[in-house]
């Protein structure tokens, strides 16, 4: 017990850390702006299109062996494997393709979007297990190999690409943007750390072993092998750990807010080329 | 807010001491804190903000009441509830905080 305690104390103490100023209105193009600037003006040296490849923008060390991990990259299993699940038909005939713009290539960089008709987010896994569904499949799991091998072809496939995504003037799309904000910025779990707290306010610097990639690019390398998980894990997954990590207990994958974070983190990353799948520490 | 935070982690803290220090802990005892910890931890549960800490710590009292231990699961249990309270003053918190951290 007292352990526990005592961890309690520290993480509070740890994580009273700094802040940024106030915002109250929702104008997303404004607040593109701003949050572009803040991390070109912080890391004046990191060429634009290199945040996207997270801590190795960061940390030139790392970058060299990222480099060499890429002669072999430890993804490549996950888009074969996507590849083949993504070609091959349902049981009705038709394939994944049939659901997508585009038969589904290229297109990686116009998700997550806002349905008017659903009056919600949509997101790439989102929307291969609505594709499954309307076929008659039964959907994956979010944070499971399956619904990580067809990301993980989306992304191959539209690999350069910018991010092209839109917040319409409608209230509701422009609340779930301003939700996905508020959930990024709000402090959570027993550490009271918020996303923000390591990708806003401490990318580059180190916690534990770890480099912390800047939240300017950060879901463009998404779906991505770790290292540390030995296989490759979806955006679901990446958010959900982060929650555990702080000792927060995760929502359930593709939850609405989960949904609109990584819409609001998306739009922030207009312009940005596509880099996934990635590979991380 | 750490404030806010400390006082029911001290409490559940000073508790447990007196605990100790006076007669054993009963079942019923033991019942009655369990369901205070998992109200709260519910509540906190409304707000999607439960704490995983909270969760082990409720296992943990169980743990200890199966053992017969019920002061040891009282302490714990009352523990747990400290964390859920705090969990829940953490997210009325930061229906509002957050803001001051946005990029500007």
């Amino acid at each position: 017990m007292r352990k526990t305690l005592f961890l309690a104390l520290v993480g509070f103490t740890l994580a009273a850390g700094g802040s940024v100023r106030a915002a109250d209105t929702t104008d997303p193009d404004a607040e593109f702006k701003v949050f572009r600037d803040y991390f070109t003006k912080r890391f004046p040296n990191v060429p634009l299109n290199d945040f996207v490849n997270g801590p190795y923008s960061m940390d030139e060390g790392l970058r060299k062996q990222w480099e060499a991990k890429e002669e072999f990259p430890p993804y490549e299993f996950a888009v074969e494997t996507g590849k083949e699940m993504f070609t091959t038909p349902f049981a009705n005939g038709k394939t994944y393709g049939d659901c997508f713009p585009n038969k589904g290539i290229g297109i990686r960089q116009t998700y997550p979007y806002f349905d008017d008709k659903a009056g919600k987010v949509i997101t790439l896994e989102l929307a291969l297990n609505l594709c499954r569904e309307a076929n008659g499949e039964k959907p994956y799991s979010y944070i499971g190999d399956e619904m990580a091998s067809l990301t993980a072809y989306m992304a191959f496939n539209s690999r350069g690409k910018p991010f092209d995504i839109k917040v319409p003037k409608d209230p509701r799309a422009l609340a779930a943007f301003e939700n996905g904000k508020a959930y990024f910025y709000q402090r959570r779990g027993q550490l009271n750390f918020s996303c923000a707290s390591c990708h806003v306010q401490s990318p580059g610097q180190r916690i534990r072993t770890e480099v912390l990639a800047p939240a300017l690019g950060i879901v463009a390398a998404l779906p991505i092998y770790r290292s540390e998980w030995g296989g490759m894990g979806t955006t679901s997954r990446r958010f959900v750990t982060c929650n555990s990590q702080v000792r927060g207990v995760p929502l359930q994958p593709q939850d609405d807010l989960y949904r609109d974070v990584e819409y609001y983190l998306s739009f922030m990353s207009n312009g940005l080329p596509i880099s996934g799948p990635g590979a991380r520490p | 807010m750490r404030k806010r935070i400390f006082v029911p982690l001290l409490a559940a803290l000073s508790i447990a001491g007196v605990n100790a220090a006076d007669s054993a802990g009963t079942e019923a005892d033991f019942r009655s804190a369990l369901s205070a910890a998992e109200a709260a931890n519910k509540q906190a549960g409304a707000l999607k903000n439960q704490w995983t800490t909270t969760a082990q710590t409720l296992t943990a009292a169980g743990q200890a009441a199966a053992a017969h231990d019920y002061d040891q699961a009282i302490a714990l249990a009352k523990l747990a509830e400290a964390l859920a309270k705090a969990s829940i003053d953490q997210a009325k918190e930061q229906e509002e905080a957050w803001k001051a951290a946005v990029i500007r």
